[in-house]
């Protein structure tokens, strides 16, 4: 029932979900299924990569829900991407076990290097899956809850609230720097070995990891679709056009905001947590102001408060990222804010707004 | 957050402000010694003023008279320096957030029409629509039969039924602020605070809307703030006068004009 409501007149989704079924089944059949030597066949780099853009679509999702439909420009959500990231990397870390270069059971290298004799509590229970699965979505919850708290109950707003977003990302990036913070410092986690006993480097284990990607993009995507069709939903967008009217007639905005966001925290969590095992390393830079100003123009690109755009953007973005830097590395950054400029002058309402402008016409 | 509200739940375990009102005196809104300043000036000095059940009231005044800022502080937007504001005996006012203010069964329409303009005229009766406003209940919420039936007689009542698919924004300024009346009426509040309900309408609309607030009396206690003197002598049983925060008379309409004071401030011009 909800699922109905949920892509009734959402023809852009129903197309993206379409497209995403097809290309979680073929992709995998013509990596797995087709000999190398065969023109169909997909290398297993670019399932990674495909796997790689697809967790960043889910992210950009997760960003379009806040922005789009609550107006929160959010510009530290690869915070929250990172932490889900660090969690599943924790996990990898301690499946390592005694092959890592020191060969210590228990401790990840980086500990030994320290001289660190046992594993900080917080490392406790990461060598359960279930349990580092669980704090992959926990953690970014918790902290999307009481950031949001404490802002949206100040009634901080608009461009306030994004600069104490920046500042929220950057200071995690200062933090998780430090070795003492023990997370690897600089060079985060990485040298995994193995994700639920399957190899890391295996080209199955890349190709599930790709459907799950998919997989968890799907739901995530039908999840926003059914906020955003809810009474919720509408009353978020009432938020997003008039707060303190919608106040006025009775909704508590601080509690629909903090909902809202610790929602949109949690996707990303999700999203960092099937990122890591896919680029196989997580450092202090995922938390890099940049990174989440970079979401946010994906967003934008594809088209805010459609969330199917936001796939559309990430993806594109992502896929002119690697042509380009391929091409023309140290012009990446000003190709990106080009981009961002030409999209807010002339495609305001981003590729979906061209699409739907297309259909109308 | 205050005492008075938590102290009452533990008095009344389970009921909701609306049920705590307390009525018993006819006295729907008491407003008692209130002032407010602004960096030295006092927008309202010392204010006391009484809605009872179900009147009719104006409200008018010169320009800087305190007469938004009265609104505000019923509405909690803003906190008076002193005085009190009870909404019936038991619920202080004071102690509230806007949120809760309008749970308790007090409705705004500001004095430019603020409709969520992306929303039809459906949706924006349906987000008014009294009921338990919490999250959780919010994304679950779906609209039953008899909800239907409340925003479709709503809808005849304001004279929207043929825009109800519209978007809100592509309404006449007319039609929006009918809709912001709409909207109160589906809070279903006891109390309807009405700023400025016909600036910029035509004469046409200003009847209907005459005609509409009418209506409203009885059944709701309501308080119109109106610059249009016309509008306020077709309208008004009782009128009360502010000047420069504080009320300067109160009567019906034919004693406040013949009181020297008043022509002196307001009506002489």
């Amino acid at each position: 029932m909800g699922l109905v409501r949920a892509l009734r007149g959402d023809t852009g989704g129903q197309v993206m979900l379409a497209v995403l079924l097809v290309v979680a089944v073929v992709v995998p059949m013509l990596n797995l299924g087709v000999p190398e030597s065969s023109p169909w066949h997909v290398s297993t780099y670019t399932v990674t990569l495909l796997g790689k853009y697809l967790t960043y679509a889910l992210l950009a999702v997760a960003v379009d829900l806040v922005w789009g439909y609550l107006g929160i420009l959010s510009l530290g959500h690869g915070a929250f991407f990172a932490l889900g990231g660090y969690a599943m990397g924790m996990y990898m870390m301690r499946q390592i076990g005694d092959r890592g270069v020191y060969g210590d059971p228990v401790l990840p290298d980086f500990m030994v290097f320290l001289n660190w004799k046992e594993l900080p509590w917080f490392w406790q229970g990461f060598d359960l899956f279930w349990f580092a699965a669980l704090m992959a979505i926990l953690v970014p919850g918790v902290l999307a809850f009481v950031f949001g708290y404490l802002a949206f109950r100040s009634r901080v707003t608009g461009v306030y609230l994004s600069i104490i977003t920046q500042a929220l990302t950057f200071a995690l990036m200062l933090a998780f720097f430090r070795n003492e913070m023990g997370f690897g410092g600089n060079n985060g986690l990485t040298d995994f070995k193995d994700l639920l006993g399957f190899d890391l480097q295996a080209q199955s284990t890349r190709a599930g990891l790709f459907v799950a990607s998919a997989l968890a993009l799907a739901l995530g995507y039908l999840a926003c679709r059914y906020i955003v069709t809810s009474r919720l939903g509408r009353v978020a967008v009432a938020i997003r056009d008039a707060e303190s009217r919608t106040r006025f007639i009775g909704y508590r905005v601080d509690r629909v905001k903090v909902a809202i966001f610790t929602f949109s925290a949690m996707l990303a969590g999700v999203a960092g947590a099937l990122y890591v095992p896919q680029v196989g390393i997580i450092n202090p830079g995922e938390f890099s102001p940049l990174n989440s100003i970079e979401l946010v123009i994906w967003v934008a690109v594809g088209g805010r408060a459609t969330l199917y755009g936001a796939v559309v953007g990430a993806l594109l973005v992502n896929y002119g990222k690697s042509s380009f830097t391929g091409i023309f590395p140290e012009a990446w950054l000003f190709a990106l804010g080009g981009l961002f400029v030409l999209v807010t002058l002339f495609l305001p309402r981003g590729i979906a707004g061209l699409l739907a402008w297309r259909r109308a016409v | 957050m205050g005492g008075q509200v938590e102290r009452w739940q533990y008095l009344n375990p389970g009921k909701t402000l609306a049920e705590t009102l307390d009525i018993s005196h006819k006295t729907l809104l008491y407003v008692e010694g209130v002032t407010v300043s602004f960096d030295g000036f006092r927008a309202l000095n010392d204010l006391s003023f009484y809605v009872d059940l179900g009147e009719l009231r104006c409200v008018i005044g010169p320009n800087g008279a305190g007469k938004t800022t009265m609104m505000d502080v019923i509405t909690g937007k803003t906190r008076p320096d002193s005085g009190y504001c009870f909404f019936g005996q038991q619920i202080n006012l004071l102690e509230l957030d806007e949120p809760r203010i309008a749970q308790a069964g007090i409705g705004r329409k500001f004095q430019k029409p603020t409709v969520f303009e992306q929303h039809s005229v459906f949706e924006n009766l349906e987000l008014a629509m009294a009921g338990d406003k919490r999250v959780w209940l919010t994304l679950l919420a779906r609209l039953s039969g008899e909800q239907r039936d409340r925003i479709d007689e709503v809808l005849g009542i304001i004279g929207l039924r043929e825009q109800v698919g519209r978007p809100a924004g592509a309404l006449s300024h007319g039609q929006k602020q009918w809709l912001e009346i709409g909207m109160l009426l589906m809070q279903d509040p006891l109390l309807l605070l009405v700023d400025e309900p016909v600036a910029g309408m035509t004469h046409q609309e200003m009847e209907r809307t005459a005609e509409l607030l009418l209506s409203l009396e009885g059944k709701h206690s309501v308080v119109v703030v109106e610059h249009d003197m016309d509008f306020v002598r077709s309208i008004a049983k009782r009128v009360t006068v502010l000047h420069q925060g504080s009320v300067l008379a109160e009567g019906s309409m034919d004693e406040v004009q013949n009181d020297p004071r008043v022509v002196e401030v307001y009506l002489g011009e």
